[in-house]
């Protein structure tokens, strides 16, 4: 018997090959197409290859700006690319085109991938500021690698270490630890008109509902505006058991765009399947692997007491080390206190107080005390969470000490910091100023 | 035997085409000189010089009103509101000179074809001291005498500029008062009237 030639078989492993790719291509997760693992910033959305990546033109400015632009011009971004575009800056752009994103940060190489998606060298800085020394004496032996290592500077945002920052809120360091988060504000982005208040005897589910659920529901914020079942299920054959989030971003806008910007809810933004605890890097408890985020993971639609949704919700899947530690933390003792009553409302800290802040926001033409639902907003690099979450309660010094402090941070800040940042040393204060 | 009188040069087929292609050449040249308009006027192009002045004197119109009609009103005459250089933290004006350099940016955001800085060699940020030899000799000459110019060229990058240099000039108390007291100043003795720095607009020459 004669065996196939050559040709043959390479054409046939040649078409097999092809229809493999283009069958990968089709599915929702193209990971055989992946150069290398993304970095932990984009790992969720990396099945979504054409947000990053323009055909025959690589991954171009305007893909990092869809989803970083408006976070970098609330950052009052210290090295904005308009600031660099001024042809004075040519001969620093020739070292380091800083107007583009990818120059510091490359996708798919986690053997050079740093804090914050960064592939560069640690001192990079030196490129443009080496006589930095020269301008200010005090830092004529600092390394260049520890210019955004120390708490001291960060790339883009600097608005909580500026100099003048810190003249005015650095003086005397002293640790201070009372305090309170300023008062929420319940506000919607639409208008409800004079509804009344409904009860369980109103609500107008199919009439399968579990009684437990509109007994909830009929003691919820939701039924004290007026909010039927059919508001957020449909009404009727248009009926649906479990609302998709844009129903909830039809009321509570501005707490979605939030949740969808931050690692919670990107998926859902790219058009992607929800996040679930199992495809986290972080550790997560396996008996949430099967979860899925949108707004009902952490808020009971029916019982909407955001008590539940600031700590519990949390810890029901982290199960990393900071998560871990935080009972036994005096953040957590003062949350307790608040619960209780003992102490003032806001004078307690959950997780939320730190990872959704409460920070002020113009909606419908007023400013506004709003929680921030984009839990990585003030997170990478931390010291974003000194003006919102931190100096509530703690003075800038201890403050940044803390940040700084890596192994407080794994203990949930139990103790007291082993370093300390000597910014605020530097800068003198305002009753010195000429 | 009839002699072939030699041809002229000019009458070979090669050189009938050459001349045939100049000639349209030199028609093309002419219709596009004169037929450039309907009204069959030349467009004479606007000097670098010209252009450059024109838009120092927009950027220095808009800053005085900011100054004079805002800032100076608001702050010094009603005493409405204040402005400072933190003036998101203070809920505070902008600075004249902050207002002008964030105009600066969102201009480089729509083209990189104009630019200008407010520079000087007393910057309160080192970033905004003079970096190339233009800005150097510029900002001495307007140093030297605040009503005259300084035209140059400069090539940045692969890029030829048209850069011109203009005074500075300390026309208001909160110019002299700023930079007196501020920390990082390197110079504490302005008075009005005083030349501070220079305004630099480069325009891309190809």
């Amino acid at each position: 018997m004669r065996s196939p030639r050559p040709t043959v078989v390479w054409l046939l492993f040649t078409l097999a090959a092809c229809a493999w790719l283009g069958w990968s291509l089709a599915r929702p997760r193209a990971a055989v197409f992946l150069p290398g693992p993304s970095s932990d910033g984009h790992h969720q959305i990396e099945a979504a290859c054409d947000l990053c990546h323009t055909p025959f033109r690589g991954v171009a400015q305007e893909a990092c700006l869809d989803c970083h632009a408006e976070e970098l011009e609330r950052a009052r971004d210290s090295h904005a690319a308009a600031v660099f575009s001024d042809p004075r800056n040519a001969a620093d752009l020739a070292k380091l085109d800083v107007r583009l994103c990818v120059t510091c940060h490359t996708e798919h190489q986690p053997e050079i991938t740093a804090a914050m998606g960064v592939t560069l060298q640690r001192d990079f800085c030196v490129h443009c500021h080496a006589d930095i020394g020269d301008e200010r004496p005090t830092h004529v032996d600092f390394a260049p690698a520890t210019c955004a290592s120390g708490g001291c500077h960060n790339f883009h945002d600097n608005r909580n270490l500026h100099q003048d920052f810190l003249a005015r809120h650095g003086a005397g360091g002293v640790a201070t630890f009372e305090g309170s988060l300023p008062t929420r504000e319940a506000w919607i982005a639409v208008d409800l008109g004079d509804r009344a208040p409904v009860s369980a005897v109103d609500a107008d589910s199919p009439g399968n509902a579990a009684p437990e659920l509109a007994e909830a529901w009929a003691s919820s914020a939701h039924a004290a505006s007026g909010v039927a079942c059919s508001d957020c299920h449909g009404g009727g054959a248009d009926w649906i058991d479990r609302p998709r989030p844009d129903v909830c971003a039809s009321c509570h806008g501005a707490e979605s765009t939030g949740f969808l910007a931050g690692r919670h809810g990107m998926r859902l933004a790219a058009n992607l399947e929800p996040m679930s605890p199992a495809d986290a890097r972080l550790p997560m408890r396996p008996e949430a692997a099967s979860r899925t985020l949108d707004c009902g993971a952490c808020h009971d639609p029916h019982d909407v007491d955001v008590r539940v949704a600031a700590v519990d919700a949390c810890l029901g899947c982290h199960a990393d080390d900071h998560s871990t530690a935080y009972a036994e933390s005096p953040h957590a003792g003062a949350w307790r206190a608040e619960l209780s009553g003992e102490t003032a409302p806001g004078s307690g800290a959950s997780c939320a107080s730190c990872h959704l802040p409460r920070t002020e926001a113009r909606l419908g033409g007023a400013p506004r005390i709003v929680v921030q639902h984009n839990q990585n907003d003030n997170l990478r690099p931390n010291e974003k969470m000194l003006r919102d979450v931190c100096m509530n309660c703690h003075s800038l010094a201890f403050s940044l000490d803390a940040l700084a402090d890596r192994e407080l941070i794994r203990r949930n800040f139990r103790g007291l910091p082993a370093r300390h940042v000597e910014s605020v040393d530097m800068v003198p204060s305002p009753a010195d100023a000429p | 035997m009839r002699l072939r009188t030699p041809r002229p040069p000019w009458t070979s087929r090669g050189a009938v085409a050459a001349l045939t292609l100049a000639a349209v050449a030199i028609l093309a040249g002419a219709v596009t000189a004169c037929g450039g308009s309907t009204q069959g006027t030349r467009s004479p192009g606007i000097p670098p010089e010209a252009m450059a002045d024109a838009i120092h004197h927009v950027l220095e119109s808009d800053r005085t009103v900011y100054a004079r009609h805002v800032v100076n009103r608001l702050q010094d005459e009603e005493g409405v509101i204040a402005a400072s250089e933190q003036w998101e933290d203070d809920r505070t004006l902008p600075l004249p000179a902050q207002m002008f350099r964030m105009s600066a940016q969102l201009t480089a955001e729509k083209t990189d074809r104009v630019s200008y800085a407010l520079l000087s060699p007393w910057p309160i940020n080192s970033r905004n001291a003079p970096r190339t030899e233009a800005e150097e000799a510029g900002l001495e000459s307007v140093a030297a005498d605040p009503s005259k110019p300084f035209y140059g060229t400069e090539s940045l990058g692969d890029t030829e500029y048209f850069t011109a240099v203009y005074a500075d000039i300390a026309v208001s108390p909160a110019c002299v008062t700023c930079h007196n007291a501020h920390a990082d100043s390197p110079r504490n003795d302005f008075e009005l009237g005083d030349t501070m720095g220079g305004v630099v607009v480069r325009i891309a020459l190809d």
